[in-house]
């Protein structure tokens, strides 16, 4: 388990950073980014990847930064998932984040992983791809051809796979804030404390927000994880209408999960359906208490 | 001899040091020096023959200073590796090569070694070597090895290694006897010891000396010592084994020689340079022991009470591809299956298969979880049918106190009649169910009724044969300045062996527990030794120390009795100071009365000056030592026990499951052990607590998940799931209820029973009668999980399973009579299996 030979970049800025990729990808080398190497590292030790170039981000200065503004919450890409899950203004703007980091892995791991790592990663199974994708929030890549601003819808591709090109760095992510009124819940079924899930379902409820004739009392939205290819994000208010039953029916027909050796795609369908009702049920609870301040402290 | 250390919870002399990072470890050996080290090629296929390997290109990477296959292997080394316990019924036993030689038989076998300047190299190189393989369809589970149309090795055309069958009492007697008669097929997945630290050598060849010191993380480092000496033709007396800490062992480290603890001393020779091989993650999932596999078929007879008249289990145990290490496991499985019942009579037949998966090895509990999973599911089983409490039953079946020493009719795994020496299971079962509040659990369950879960009790009751023989020795040597050395030679892997062994020698010696030291699994401190397994370390090497230090004892006495001119009888050793009883004001210290042990008495320090006013006037017609002395304070004994003895334990617990997720979750423990007299009840309670963890471990989460050619899925910890400290029920959070019983074993002086592996061996029994109790549905196969749970909930809902009821306390009659009918009435059920 030891790595194949590689030669390391420790750029200090993202201008050397990107230049440092772009030069790598006129050569036709296969260069990786190293942030926290929580995923990157293991995958490297175990041969499963052989790139012959890292680019260590760690040494940038400036992209360590949390901003909160009433508009959401940018982190920067040098942000450990444990700082984001500390920030208590962050997690009053979007209680998502520290409902779902609490989730992500353990408490070593969340030390040095970072959450942009995480979305560049696009692991269908991690927390923060779903939470990017339930939030409408997006990811800030930079290279020498300039920035450019990628929708979560667009940002995941496939397993693994991104739409950030070789010679791009993400800088920065930004999940938007919870809008008015809104509860959050995150709910998910692991093996063990802090494995990856087997299913996991994140909701947003607005209570009370449509006012139009016919139109359901209530706007439900979920997210998914570990039960398709990308992250889904199902509109179930219409569903939630109907009753839970309606809810579980049409989220096991929307996803489309996979058998591996700790799961059935049939059970995942199963706990997914009764996952989403979990969430919104917690949600709307969630909306009805206040949520903002009383959910940090629970999470915390 | 005083008590003052015996019995007492006294805290680890190792933990500080082990948990600050100042322990020593196999990979810490020969740090900041030139060593090189290895890695090994392994096979990628489960099953294939070798047609050709070409090195050349691996040659080519720098560093690398030498790669070995089969054909560099000469003499000894090119033999297979040795059978270590044979037994008549294993009749096509196999061992693998140390590198294979034309054929693999499991994925991971070593089929090359690369020697570099370190590992990084070591693999690049590795990497780069091309092997031919012609893949042959794998043997990858029981199934397949049962139905032979593959074979694991091309010369055993029923992959059967082993046949054993053993019959006790008269079973069709037995069998008609019976009121009623249960038929039913049990299972229990392959797991492994999985330690943190995976194996690792180091040998360092000493050229002006021709001699070899090895290090290796083992369970038994005098008969590594011995296979190296053999496999390598060095005199035994030039090389020297040592384990240093050892992050762990379990079971997979008693299995000896491993190849890489030839192959790494025979590169450090050939190349004259230290060499060194640590295992890692991937090596140890692939390579190093696995166990517990095993499909069971029970008849069972009993009576209207629920007393057994007969039992008959068959069952094929999956040895993987090897059996360096006999038919242990199957033998300890049919033979502890019986636990703390006597069944009126009893077959036990089985069959060790050959799979093309790592071999089978024993791992903490070495066959008795399957046993006992088996005897206690039985247990509920006739419960059940008779709508009768499960500890009811369990009580009918019992031997009781009056009945010991109790003769199983069996033979063990030490080749021994089954005798179990003491315990008291009556009592046992009694406070375990205070405990739990077994009679009453009415308020439990409507409580997690009214929280919206499923709530089930178990229980499980098993008996343990430990401190196997045939032999612990050990050496202890008082020094002048007071302190004591303690020397065994069998192996620690973090028990608390020091401490413990402490407070033996500091008790039967009368000094101040902080003067002794102990040094375990060194060959040059002490040469004969049988190794760590079996529970046996304070049976075997504690009566050990206690026997060598009452003879450096009973020379000290002597020793002093003549400088101060007494009888022995009058003298008694206190805090370290030899004193004459009633007058404690004449006295002479332990290290003084070392010195003057030793005729030649150069004054080099303190305690040597001192002792030169007891210097009495020789007698010149007498030699300095006597014709039947020694010079030195020391004690050196042997313990060999005539058989084993025999631990009990009873645990049980109460689970919750989510009816809609199938989530699984331990609310509470229950833990009552026996083992005997206890040394360190802390020690004691910390083995039980993390047997429990691995007991868990095995009942919810870990398998190892082959495909059908041969592939391990999962071998990582990624997706090899050990249970997290998040998982195990907590002692401090009131999670966990340990309760002991003492019943000393009149077998040993000190009256001790084994403890190392008590935790872990009911679990899955009681896991699986819990969940069964809350979810309704028959539990027959372990581990299980929440989606495996969900899948038998799935055929239950489908009228494919039978609804199973327990009983807590004595049920309704109404209710009993409807259990009653389901049963099949005997004859009627009389299949040969
Ligand atoms: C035992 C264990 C359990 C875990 N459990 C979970 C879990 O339950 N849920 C979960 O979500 N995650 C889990 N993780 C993963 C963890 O969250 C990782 O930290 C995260 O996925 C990646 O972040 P990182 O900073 O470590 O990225 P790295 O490992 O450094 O990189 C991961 C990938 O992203 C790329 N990358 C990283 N940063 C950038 C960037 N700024 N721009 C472009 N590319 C970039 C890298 O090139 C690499 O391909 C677990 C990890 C471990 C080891």
């Amino acid at each position: 388990m030891k790595p194949a030979p590689f030669r390391m970049y420790a750029p200090h800025t993202v201008a050397q950073a990107v230049a440092t990729l772009a030069a790598l990808e006129a050569e036709g080398q296969h260069a990786k980014v190293l942030a926290g190497g929580q995923s990157l590292v293991p995958v490297l030790a175990m041969r499963l990847a052989e790139p012959g170039h890292l680019v260590d981000i760690n040494g940038i200065a400036g992209l360590d930064s949390i901003d909160v503004s009433s508009a959401g919450v940018r982190v920067g890409a040098l942000v450990r998932h444990a700082e984001l899950l500390r920030h208590a203004a962050a997690n009053r703007v979007q209680p998502l984040l520290g409902q779902a980091l609490n989730l992500v892995a353990h408490a070593t791991i969340r030390n040095r992983g970072t959450t942009v790592g995480s979305l560049a990663h696009a692991d269908p199974s991690g927390e923060m791809t779903a939470v990017l994708a339930l939030t409408g929030g997006s990811v800030t890549a930079v290279s020498v051809r300039g920035e450019r601003e990628i929708p979560a819808a667009e940002f995941f591709v496939g397993p693994l796979e991104s739409s950030l090109a070789a010679d791009e760095l993400a800088v920065s992510a930004f999940f938007p804030a919870a809008p008015a009124g809104a509860g959050t819940a995150f709910v998910e079924m692991a093996r063990r404390h802090g494995d990856y899930a087997l299913s996991g379902v994140g909701a947003v409820v607005i209570p009370g927000r449509s006012g139009d004739e016919g139109a359901p009392a209530i706007d439900v939205r979920c997210g998914f994880l570990s039960v398709s290819e990308t992250p889904l994000v199902l509109d179930l208010s219409d569903a939630w209408a109907a009753g839970e039953d309606s809810v579980m029916a049409a989220v096991r027909a929307a996803i489309e999960p996979q058998d591996d050796i700790h799961a059935s795609a049939d059970y995942r369908r199963h706990i997914t359906g009764i996952l989403a009702v979990r969430a919104i049920r917690e949600a709307l609870a969630n909306a009805g208490n206040g949520q903002g301040d009383e959910q940090w402290e629970a999470t915390a | 001899m005083g008590q003052r250390y015996f019995g007492e919870p006294i805290r680890r002399t190792e933990d500080i040091r082990l948990t600050t990072g100042q322990g020593h470890y196999l990979d810490d050996i020969g740090a900041g020096q030139p060593v090189l080290e290895a890695a090994f090629l392994r096979s990628p296929h489960a099953n294939a023959r070798i047609r050709s390997i070409d090195i050349a290109d691996a040659l080519d990477v720098e560093g690398v200073r030498a790669i070995y296959l089969y054909e560099d292997l000469t003499g000894p080394v090119a033999e297979p590796l040795p059978v270590l316990i044979p037994h008549p019924a294993l009749t096509a036993p196999r061992t693998p090569y140390a590198l294979a030689k034309d054929r693999v038989h499991h994925v991971g076998q070593a089929v090359a070694m690369v020697v570099a300047e370190n590992r990084y190299l070591a693999e690049d190189a590795a990497q780069r070597i091309v092997v031919d393989y012609e893949v042959l369809p794998a043997v990858a589970t029981l199934d397949m090895a049962r139905a032979a149309e593959r074979h694991a090795h091309d010369d055993v055309p029923d992959n059967i290694s082993a046949h054993l069958l053993q019959t006790v009492g008269d079973l069709d007697a037995g069998f008609a006897k019976a009121t009623h008669t249960l038929e039913f097929d049990l299972h229990v997945e392959r797991s492994a010891s999985t330690p943190l630290e995976g194996k690792g050598v180091y040998a360092k060849w000493d050229a002006d000396d021709s001699s070899l010191r090895v290090y290796s993380s083992t369970q038994a480092s005098t008969s590594v010592r011995a296979a190296i000496a053999a496999k390598l033709e060095i005199p035994l007396l030039k090389v020297e084994v040592i384990a240093p800490d050892v992050g762990g062992g379990f079971g997979v480290k008693i299995a000896h020689p491993w190849p890489e603890e030839i192959m790494v001393p025979f590169a450090a020779i050939r190349l004259g340079q230290p060499v060194k091989w640590a295992e890692d993650r991937r090596e140890h999932f692939i390579s190093s022991s696995h166990e517990r596999g095993q499909d069971h078929h029970v008849r069972v007879g009993f009576d209207d009470e629920g007393v057994i008249t007969a039992l008959d289990v068959l069952f094929y145990h999956d040895n993987g591809a090897f059996t360096p290490y006999g038919i242990i496991n199957p033998i300890i499985t049919s033979t502890q299956l019986l636990g703390p019942y006597k069944p009126g009579a009893y077959r036990v037949d089985f069959y060790s298969m050959y799979t093309n998966t790592v071999q089978v090895t024993p791992y903490r509990g070495a066959g008795r979880p399957q046993g006992v999973f088996v005897m206690e599911r039985t247990m509920d089983k006739i419960a059940q049918a008779l709508g009768k409490d499960r500890a009811e039953v369990r009580a009918a079946n019992f031997i009781q106190p009056d009945e010991f020493p109790y003769d199983q009719g069996l033979i063990f795994q030490d080749g021994r009649p089954l005798i179990y020496d003491s315990g008291n299971y009556p009592h046992q079962l009694t406070i375990l169910k205070d405990m739990i509040g077994w009679d009453d659990m009415a308020a439990r369950r409507a409580d997690a009724a009214s929280r919206g879960k499923l709530l089930g009790v178990g229980m499980a009751c098993y008996v343990e044969g430990t401190g196997v023989g045939p032999y612990e020795g050990a050496h202890v040597h008082i020094q002048t300045d007071g302190t004591v050395d303690v020397a065994t030679g069998l192996t620690s892997q973090g028990q608390g062996h020091q401490t413990m062994l402490a407070q033996i020698t500091a008790d039967e010696l009368g000094v101040p527990f902080e003067k002794v030291r102990v040094v375990t699994g060194d060959t040059r401190r002490f040469g004969y030794a049988v190794g760590t397994f079996a529970s046996r370390t304070a049976v075997m090497s504690g009566s050990a120390v206690a026997l060598a230090a009452r003879a450096a004892r009973a020379k000290a006495l002597r020793v002093a009795a003549n400088a101060l001119e007494c009888d022995e009888g009058d003298l008694e050793i206190v805090d370290g100071v030899v004193q004459m009883k009633g007058a404690p004001d004449t006295k002479i210290d332990l290290g003084t009365v070392a010195v003057l042990s030793n005729p030649l008495r150069y004054a080099f320090d303190k305690a040597a000056q001192a002792a030169t006013q007891f210097q009495g006037v020789d007698d010149f017609d007498k030699p300095p030592v006597a014709e039947d002395d020694e010079p030195g304070l020391e004690g050196k004994d042997y313990y060999s026990p005539p058989r084993s003895t025999f631990a009990s334990g009873m645990h049980a617990a109460i689970v919750e499951i989510d009816p809609e997720t199938f989530d699984i979750h331990i609310d509470k423990y229950f833990v009552v052990h026996d083992c005997g007299r206890l040394v360190n009840p802390m020690i004691v309670a910390g083995q039980v607590h993390g047997g429990v963890a691995q007991g868990i471990g095995g009942a919810l989460y870990e398998k190892m998940e082959y495909d059908d050619d041969g592939q391990l899925q999962n071998a990582s910890f990624m997706d090899f799931l050990m249970p997290y400290v998040t998982e195990i029920p907590q002692k401090e959070l009131g999670e966990l209820e340990l309760g002991h019983q003492e019943t000393p074993s009149p077998l040993n002086p000190i009256g001790v029973k084994g403890a190392g592996e008590a935790g872990v061996i009911p679990v899955s029994a009681l896991i699986a009668s819990a969940i069964e109790d809350a979810v309704g549905f028959p539990i027959d196969s372990m581990p299980i999980s929440p989606n495996g749970l969900y899948r038998l909930h799935e055929r239950f809902a489908a009228g494919e399973l039978p609804r199973v009821e327990h009983y807590a306390a004595s049920p309704p009659a109404a209710k009993r009579a409807r259990r009653g009918a389901a049963t099949r009435t005997k004859k009627s059920a009389d299949t040969p299996s």
